[in-house]
């Protein structure tokens, strides 16, 4: 057998999140039981402790994500995964996450909603609440599994950045990839690139927790380290101290934002496929972009220039991204189990120079690559009649 | 084009039908091939029903859920009922007819076996006859060698039911000795 | 003592946001005083608080600080303390922030028996919020959500604590500060959930609407409500009526959390890699 045969394994989208947070140096999880993301906090708590790390499921979703900012904060790479309804209780404390700085990541599998919904059937309707579910304007990185490896690849990735910009990451799946098993070869260990938090290079006297190096980033102190500071979700000046001064609360939201926003090229990840000719560009991520693949392949062997635009970072937003598409694209669609979040998004960043359809679907079922091929048809006709 | 093979092993819940599809992706993955294990919960997965979906691919698969499968399984009236219809003309539809007495319409080749009696009879314990129906899948399908599947099944079993899960799938691979039959790719 | 007491305080911070007449100092500088003679590293010490007047008390601290989202300080502290079970954990809490929004919070960290120490800085109000009922705001007594007297019932935190399963459950005034100071030694050395309830005077936003006169006057009140538990043995339920027992309530035996968690990865320690 060959090498790459015997590396391969069978695994599902949650076990291989499970898998990268551990790749990654993640040793604390606590979590709330929620279809369709549990299998999650199932292998968490087998998996961890034979790691030296901690495992604890809280009694809600509030105080898992309370919990896993406390642990954070001392010091411990610390993940939770959630479904919708979980997701919604979380935003309370991502805010304070994203306030304080405190490195995590937040698995969210998408279910169906509004509430409830329906708790196995897949859909994407949280991609608003990803990005601004906490209330205030506030900084966070999301990312978008389409493939099983993805999923572990990004989950690696979560935490990477979430250590090096000091802000909560949302990896943001959907039932289809959560569930699903398929072919994946990992990379071996070493092989994968882990960042830790940047410490403190002075002593605790001259230490200021929120005086920002160079890149917009303080360098982060863990609780216990002799290092004693205030953290707060209240507005506080670069010592840690609340402060109502504005200059002080427009300096720190503005920094908040730069220290992502300075760095789009590192943090925002696309993927093309037969973009270079493409007269139809389909957007699609998560699970839809697969189907939108299949119906790229189907288009170009009916002889249409058919190309697929994947966002794997979908907040920030690949605005310079889907602004280049309009300058060669005659249509562009937006696949996306949703009633058109991130269509709203390529619209606005192609500026009109380009017709933009959405094919949307809200009956739990994953869109087929079927309902993609004829989306492209239709504007493919509409284009040469036009 | 790749050769593709979409199964839907379908029956009620407490079958081990999902363990079934698992087993069978595994195996076709340490052939060097593709395969994708999809659990489907349409609107019809209720009242205890199960179905597990899996696709062996030599290509990519992009598009993760069966379209229009190439075998069915059924192992239950209510499963033969929704999914006999649904698989490709020419393709397979395995019964239980331990549990379906009536085969609906279908535009495939039926085979029908008491797999859970078998199981129970010449294994033990019906709870294997996912195990048997495996072996059937394989066996009138050739998607996966019996090697394979062995070393599948035994890596996804509870330790110390290594014999009864072997025995139920040898019995599988004879049963479908007795027809010859290949699904057109 | 005093000089101790400051050494562990961030002079910086000071004045403080507390109105006159507040007792909230008082709590603050017994658990000073109780860190003090705990002869805990302060580097190693952590502060956690929620939302309220009460929880400000913790950026007056010179330890590891960390003031959290209304309600939820315990959840926030079992992470740290799960994460680094070698660090002491103090959680400063207010009566709404501790039995309303973070009740639930509140009943599981008591149902682990994590070793948390935890102050309840009781003064039955809402205070920063300019004087809503709580749960702890006695039936009949006014606040400006109650304008015709509380309807509700209040809880009793100690028994709350202790059938959730906290370990140790004790009381005391602002006025018996000494008293408080030594139940924080007594709680922060059980090896457990402890809770300390802590009655102390607001009375801008609690004592002027119902009548209990300035700081001093409601100091008085609690030396003259306050009974101890020896005393209270000799009472009857009639005589304990709207009472005040002080000292420690309850201990109990139960594992501590974090020590069971350590058991499970000294079990496992080097499997499942």
């Amino acid at each position: 057998m060959s090498d790459v045969v015997e590396m391969a394994r069978l695994m599902q989208g949650n076990e291989a999140v499970v898998e990268g947070a551990l790749a990654a140096g993640v040793r604390f999880f606590a979590g709330y039981p929620i279809t369709p993301s549990t299998e999650i906090a199932e292998l968490m708590a087998e998996r961890l402790p034979g790691l030296g790390g901690k495992f604890i499921q809280m009694e809600d979703e509030i105080a898992s994500m309370a919990a896993v900012i406390g642990a954070s904060l001392a010091g411990v790479k610390a993940l939770t995964a959630t479904s919708g309804p979980g997701f919604s209780l979380k935003q309370e404390n991502i805010g304070y996450a994203a306030m304080a700085e405190i490195p995590c990541v937040i698995v969210n599998v998408q279910r169906w909603g509004p509430s409830t919904g329906i708790p196995t059937a897949p859909a994407q309707g949280d991609v608003m609440q990803a990005r601004w579910g906490t209330h205030g304007d506030h900084p966070v990185i999301v990312l978008c599994p389409a493939s099983v490896r993805e999923a572990y690849m990004l989950a690696i990735r979560a935490v990477n950045l979430s250590e090096k910009y000091r802000v909560p990451v949302i990896l943001l799946m959907d039932e289809v990839i959560g569930h699903m098993r398929e072919r994946v070869i990992l990379p071996r260990a070493g092989e994968v690139e882990v960042i830790e938090r940047k410490k403190p290079a002075v002593e605790p006297k001259d230490y200021y927790p929120y005086r920002p190096g160079d890149d917009g980033v303080p360098p982060m102190a863990n609780f216990g380290d002799g290092y004693r500071y205030h953290v707060t979700g209240l507005v506080h000046d670069e010592k840690g101290n609340p402060t109502t001064d504005p200059q002080v609360a427009e300096n720190l939201i503005l920094r908040l934002h730069r220290k992502i926003y300075d760095h789009l090229d590192d943090v925002i990840t696309v993927e093309g496929y037969q973009l270079e000719d493409a007269e139809v560009v389909v957007v699609a991520y998560g699970a839809v972009a697969r189907s939108a693949k299949r119906a790229v392949k189907d288009a170009r062997a009916a002889g249409i220039k058919a190309g697929l635009f994947r966002p794997v970072t979908i907040w920030p937003f690949p605005e310079k991204e889907v602004a280049e598409l309009a300058r060669q694209a005659r249509a562009v669609i937006v696949a996306e189990m949703n009633l058109g979040q991130l269509k709203g998004e390529v619209e606005r960043a192609v500026q009109g120079r380009v017709r933009v359809t959405g094919v949307n679907r809200l009956n739990g079922e994953l869109i087929t690559f079927d309902e993609i091929l004829s989306a492209i048809k239709e504007v493919t006709t509409d284009a040469q009649s036009g | 084009m790749p050769r593709t093979i979409e199964f839907r092993l379908s029956g009620s819940g407490g079958q081990g039908l999902i363990l079934a599809g698992v087993i069978l992706a595994d195996a076709a993955i340490r052939e060097g091939k593709n395969a994708v294990q999809a659990q489907s919960y349409g609107p019809e997965a209720r009242g205890g029903a199960s179905k597990a979906e899996v696709i062996i691919s030599d290509g990519e698969i992009d598009y993760p859920k069966v379209v229009l499968p190439d075998v069915v399984l059924a192992m239950s009236q209510d499963a033969a009922d929704k999914y006999a219809g649904k698989v490709k003309k020419g393709g397979l539809l395995i019964v239980d007819n331990t549990y379906v007495k009536n085969v609906p319409p279908t535009p495939a080749r039926v085979y029908g076996f008491p797999i859970s009696r078998l199981a129970r009879e010449k294994v033990g314990k019906e709870l294997v006859a996912n195990i048997v129906a495996l072996g059937m899948l394989a066996g009138l399908t050739g998607a996966v060698s019996r090697q394979t599947l062995e070393q599948a099944l035994l890596s996804r079993i509870p330790r110390g039911t290594e014999s009864l899960n072997l025995k139920a799938l040898e019995l599988g691979f004879e049963m479908a000795k007795t027809f010859s039959v290949k699904v057109p790719a | 003592m005093l000089s101790q007491v400051e050494s562990h305080l961030r002079s910086d911070r000071f004045p403080h946001i507390w109105c006159p007449g507040c007792g909230n100092g008082i709590v603050l500088s017994a658990l000073v005083r109780a860190i003090e003679e705990l002869g805990y590293d302060p580097d190693k010490t952590v502060v956690v608080s929620g939302i309220g007047c009460s929880s400000r008390a913790a950026g007056y601290l010179d330890f590891n600080t960390l003031h959290t989202t209304h309600g939820r300080a315990l959840a926030f502290a079992t992470g740290i303390k799960l994460a680094r079970p070698e660090l002491d954990v103090f959680v400063l809490m207010g009566d709404g922030d501790a039995t309303a929004i973070g009740g639930n919070h509140f009943i599981h960290a008591a149902r682990r028996n994590i070793d948390l120490t935890a102050i309840i800085f009781n003064n039955s109000i809402y205070g920063m919020t300019g004087g809503q009922y709580s749960p702890l705001t006695p039936p009949g007594k006014r606040a400006t959500t109650a304008p015709y007297g509380n309807i509700e019932r209040s809880f009793d935190i100690a028994e709350l604590a202790k059938g959730a399963g906290a370990t140790y459950v004790a009381r005391a005034t602002t006025y018996h500060a000494t008293m408080l100071e030594k139940l924080i030694v007594a709680g922060a050395r059980n090896k457990g959930f402890s809770v300390i309830e802590a009655i102390t005077a607001c009375p801008v936003g609690y004592g002027r609407r119902n009548k209990m006169g300035n700081g001093l006057q409601m100091l008085l009140w609690q030396k003259e409500q306050a009974v101890t538990v020896k005393q209270a043995e000799k009472m009857s339920p009639e005589e304990l009526q709207d009472k005040i027992i002080i000292g420690e309530l309850y201990r109990g035996e139960a594992p501590e959390y974090t020590a069971m968690y350590e058991e499970i990865i000294a079990r496992t320690k080097g499997k499942n890699q």
